[in-house]
């Protein structure tokens, strides 16, 4: 298909590189520098989408990130990109994007039977239709709406691009590059301040590209390109286009999303596809600019009816004529500078002007260019279906109250300009308390909370000569307070066409017996009619008509819907816009992708992973790994066909027979000096630690402030000033802050410095009868005998020329020492001890071992000591202190902690010596109770005892220290399972302790 | 985000930081009889103000120092910023 709306000559497009695409799955063509927009703008398409609420047709209306209709979905990359505007996706080789919220497609769209019933969609029509019965609702009115409604689809598959998240600190950072983000960076970079300077497009120059104004002795284009040149030879600048800044959050922190590659065909290997940019700017200049303002007529929503700013950027940019019969309805000069574009390049437009006269340079130049302007007039409706094809116009009378002299015009589209709105998002969300602006019918910002300033239009400043003069003064100004320096540059003349007063009119009034849709929020189809009628069911607030009515709550957020819908509110109400204010502007401006925000934290990245020293040797023998934490580690070690159950049943019947090793790196480790340690111990832990002698480790319990168990470990007394305390691997960190927090605050005259050495020490836990055998061969010199080294006993050895610490202590209940060496060694200790554990049959052993052995131990962990439990809970109320205190021991004489029913841990066994019981599962006396059934507690951990042969489970129930011996029931009504068991003593192995002292 | 000056370390990102609780806050002292009320009060019973609130940070990725930040729970504000050691 041939372009025919494209001009021979002009624009700021590459003609000489052609570039095909395909909308809809038709093929068309378009050039280098175009937009999405643009190049279909170019081809006379402008059916793009229909309407959220009534699906009617839409098209373009403006052109840049205020668009509220032509919102697309992308396949690029092979991936899908819903809800892209198409005036701002850039065009290249092969783009294909299809029309939203169309089913089965644009032309014919069975939604669009909602245009024809909309007296059944009125204002809260989601609120009033769907409320009975409410059993509809899941079954047939959801399914329906979403079916029916929305924009984009968004793809169920992973998203395989790449997105990347960068920090930076400058000194200001400016929003947008027209003339006042041109003048204020130009400014302060003069004075040496780093400089982050920010466009949305991929053109730098804002208005200045599409204005007829002289700077200095250049056109307003040419100065922009020589600024931007300039900028991007300065070392203290960086200069992002495609960058838009959508959040001003607290302590001056801007997010910017940058899209890198979206303009592309492909995202290149390493580049991400978006970045999202975190920028703390000690000032923040918002140069944003301003939206036009559209007017509200009958059907104003008609594809072919569109900002008049965005028709002229389409010509001046693009080369592109939105039509060849425009009318221009306007309000102000602004439209005439359109209708003067459209004449230079031998297109005849009517200006409709809504006031009675004006004067000005601009309405000069028409007039000596015979175009036909007519005043006292408006557009009543426009005509046509899927485009215009043709408006009623009519004389308005001097109050704007009556309209006659009715009469058809053909036209092909129709340039609408209701004067012009701030961009005033971003100053708003940085707390600034705006103001409103009578001369201009607009919010501008006023009292700056946070270090930031709006400039130019952004700021109400229409006038080119002004916006230069304080946007030179106010960029050198507050970069010279920064950097200490100055260095003056001469602020240029301006020669631009001065304007005549705006028409406070917006809003035509319907003609006798009409009815026509007037819509003031394109995106979410919210007309006046609804406006009015939230009004006169009694809505008031601007926020509650808002949310009643949806108005300016689309992915647009109602960037030309906002005031206008103030306007009707307040003339509804009688009240003046300020008086009924604006509804807050919340971040984002623009939308941004999932991704962007999730950054590079994704899977495996979402999180570090930590493995330990051993862990090549882990994976060389088949080690099938677990996360721990942040850690990995081995859950079992798989021979031949074994599944979990069979290997780990396996290891850890060898650490009940022979001897295994297993890594035990993870567990926290925290090193602890001072000449007050023994006090600072006895205050952290439930029981005593000033009589702990050199050479001795002790197992301790710490407990909240609240009485609830914290964590637990052992700590040893490396020497007189010397401890080395392990924690839990889940719990290392927390307990680490936990000290800190004692010392540093509430004792800070202890004389105590704790530090974390988890990463320092590389550990295997060696344990089983011959775990003592394998010892004496690792460390020939040392006396291990049960003197020599006694259970809770530590020694330091030498390892085959590594230093090594070796504690006799026990998780598995077995006879076990743990040999910590310098993490850099833990490779060479691991297979020192595999080498001559091997005459023992040593085996490694997983996680899922270890949990066995200790859970048959009745050896409280991470599942009993889950946040919940206090001491005697875990049946560890002999190592809770009666003659001291310690941290959370006044809570333990809390009412509920001393309840002679208290909850305590019990072992538990199936009646039939089979069934696992799994985990999670409730302890009930009766299984068929009726609900909710009286639960007595809940199964904590499960095993299979490799010592009987049978399940075995610990649970924490209630009057556990009485139950025992109970026949109760374990319900797990998520797998459906009722099992029978007897409650037992959580010892359910080695019930005396002599294994380990063996 | 807010940006934390450390009385140790300078500005930082509140990501820095781990957030601990009103700083005003005092431990009852070891051994002394306290009443349930008494004891209460310092576990679980905390004022909520909106306006100037003096709390505890520990600047866990920084020098693992706990500080006191006295902030506007409002708006944000961070007003100054204390050694552990150190009172209003
Ligand atoms: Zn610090």
């Amino acid at each position: 298909m041939s372009e025919n709306f494209r001009l021979e000559k002009g624009g700021l497009i590459n003609r000489n590189r052609k570039i095909s695409f395909t909308f809809n799955g038709k093929k068309y063509f378009g050039y280098e520098g175009d937009t999405l927009a643009s190049a279909l703008l170019a081809n006379g398409v402008h059916l793009v989408g229909r309407s959220f609420k009534y699906h009617r047709p839409r098209g373009f209306f403006g052109a840049g990130v205020d668009e509220p209709y032509a919102i697309v979905q992308m396949n690029r990359n092979n991936e899908v990109d819903p809800n892209v505007r198409a005036t701002e996706q850039e065009l290249f080789e092969g783009l294909e994007a299809k029309s939203v919220n169309c089913w089965p497609n644009v032309n014919f769209d069975i939604g669009a039977i909602n245009n024809f019933l909309n007296k059944f969609f009125p204002a809260g029509f989601y609120y009033k239709t769907f409320m009975w019965p409410k059993s509809f609702w899941y079954k047939i009115y959801e399914p329906i709406i979403r079916k029916a409604a929305g924009f984009g689809a968004a793809s169920i598959k992973h998203d395989k691009e790449r997105y990347e998240h960068k920090y930076e600190y400058c000194d200001l950072l400016i929003v947008g590059t027209g003339p006042s983000g041109l003048a204020s960076a130009y400014a302060a970079a003069k004075n040496g301040a780093k400089i982050i300077l920010a466009e949305d497009k991929s053109r730098y120059g804002g208005s200045l590209l599409t204005s007829e104004v002289t700077i200095g002795n250049q056109s307003g284009q040419d100065w922009a390109e020589q600024i931007i040149s300039e900028l991007k030879s300065m070392p203290n600048v960086i200069l992002k286009n495609r960058s838009q800044v959508f959040g001003y959050y607290d302590h001056n922190m801007l997010v910017m999303s940058e899209r890198v590659s979206d303009h592309l065909p492909k995202t290149d290997k390493y580049t991400p596809k978006q970045r999202l940019w975190y920028i703390r700017a000690k000032e923040a200049v918002i140069s944003c600019g301003s939206i036009e303002r559209p007017l509200v007529f009958g059907n104003n929503d008609t594809p072919g009816v569109m900002l008049s700013s965005a028709a002229k950027e389409y010509l001046k940019v693009y080369g592109v004529l939105v039509g060849k019969k425009p009318i221009i309805f306007t309000n102000n000069d602004s439209g005439y500078e359109t209708a003067i574009e459209f004449k230079k390049n031998g297109v005849d437009p009517i200006v409709l002007d809504t006031r009675k006269d004006a004067n000005s340079e601009i309405i000069k130049e028409a007039k000596e260019l015979n175009i036909n302007i007519k005043f006292s007039y408006v557009v009543v409706a426009a005509k046509g279906y899927k485009k215009v094809n043709s408006a009623d116009i009519a004389k308005i009378s001097d109050d704007k109250k009556v309209i006659s002299n009715i009469e058809n015009i053909k036209c092909d589209c129709i340039c609408v300009s209701g004067f012009w709105t701030p961009t005033i998002h971003l100053a708003s969300q940085s707390g600034n308390k705006t103001k409103f602006n009578k001369e201009i019918d607009a919010f501008v910002p006023s009292h700056s909370k946070q270090k930031e300033v709006t400039l130019g239009s952004a700021n109400g400043v229409f006038t080119l000569e002004e916006t230069l003069k304080t946007s030179f003064e106010k960029g050198s100004e507050l970069s010279k307070q920064i950097t200490n320096k100055e260095n003056k540059v001469p602020i240029p003349t301006v020669v631009e066409k001065k304007s005549s007063k705006h028409d406070k009119f917006w809003c035509v009034p319907l003609p006798e017996g009409k009815n026509y849709k007037r819509f003031l929020d394109f995106q979410n189809d919210v007309a006046v009619a609804d406006i009015q009628l939230a009004l006169r069911e009694g809505y008031r607030s601007i926020e509650h008509v808002k949310r009643y009515t949806t108005l300016g709550m689309a992915t647009d957020q109602g960037k030309t819907s906002n005031l206008n819908g103030l306007q009707l509110v307040s003339e509804v109400e009688n009240k003046v816009v300020p008086q009924v204010g604006h509804t807050t502007f919340r971040p984002p401006y623009t939308p941004v992708s999932i991704g962007a925000i999730v950054g590079r934290e994704v899977g495996k990245h979402s999180k570090p992973t930590r493995k330990s020293p051993m862990h090549h040797w882990h994976e060389k023998n088949n080690a099938v790994f677990v996360d721990a934490g942040v850690w990995l580690r081995p859950r079992y070690y798989k021979r031949g066909n074994e599944n979990l159950f069979e290997a780990s049943k396996r290891e850890a019947k060898n650490v009940r027979q022979n001897v295994g090793v297993c890594d035990v790196t993870t567990l926290g480790k925290i090193d602890i000096k001072g000449p007050d340690v023994a006090e600072f111990l006895n205050r952290v832990y439930t029981n005593a630690w000033l009589k702990l002698p050199v050479g001795k480790a002790r197992y301790g319990v710490m407990l909240r402030e609240d009485g609830i168990v914290m964590d637990d470990g052992t700590t040893t007394r490396i020497s007189e000033n010397h401890y080395h305390m392990t924690t839990t691997t889940a719990q290392a960190a927390n307990v680490l802050s936990h000290l800190e927090y004692y010392l540093q605050l509430v004792w800070p005259e202890l004389n105590v410095n704790v530090v974390s050495s988890t990463e320092q020490w590389a550990g295997a836990a060696i344990a089983g009868p011959k775990s003592r055998d394998v010892l004496q061969k690792l460390f020939p010199d040392l006396n291990v005998s049960n003197e020599g080294l006694p259970f809770m006993g530590y020694k330091e050895g030498n390892l085959f020329g590594v230093y090594a610490k070796i504690f006799r202590i026990s998780f598995s209940g077995e006879l076990a020492y743990e040999v910590n060496v310098e993490s850099g060694h833990g490779n060479f200790m691991w297979e020192k001890i595999m080498e001559i554990g091997k005459e023992f049959n040593i085996q490694p052993y997983g996680t899922e071992a270890l949990s066995t052995l200790r859970i048959e131990m009745g050896h409280v962990a991470g599942s009993e000591l889950d946040g919940r439990t206090i001491p005697y809970d875990n049946s560890l109320e002999g190592l809770v202190s009666k003659k001291k205190d310690f941290i959370g021991k006044r809570s333990l004489s809390k009412k509920a902690y001393v309840a002679a029913d208290r909850q305590k841990v019990v072992g538990i066994v199936p009646l039939d010596k089979k069934t696992s019981i799994p985990e999670g599962s409730y302890i009930v006396k009766d299984p068929k109770a009726k609900l909710p059934n009286p639960k007595l507690g809940h199964v904590s951990a499960s095993c299979w005892s490799v010592e009987y042969d049978n399940p075995f489970s610990l649970a924490i129930i209630k009057d556990g220290k009485n139950m025992i011996g109970q026949k109760l029931y374990a319900l797990s009504p998520l797998r459906n399972k009722s099992i029978p068991v007897e409650i037992v003593s959580s010892h359910y192995v080695d019930p005396k302790g002599e294994r380990v002292r063996s | 985000m807010l940006y934390i000056k450390c009385p140790h370390c300078g500005l930082r990102p509140q990501t820095e930081f781990s957030y601990g609780g009103d700083a005003t806050v005092k431990r009852p002292e070891l051994n002394k009889e306290v009443s349930d009320q008494e004891w209460d009060n310092f576990v679980y019973l905390r004022k909520s103000p909106r306006g100037k609130h003096l709390e505890l940070w520990q600047h866990i990725s920084g020098c693992r120092q706990w500080i006191k930040v006295e902030r506007d729970t409002l708006t944000h504000e961070i007003f100054t910023t204390l050694k552990a050691n150190e009172n209003l």
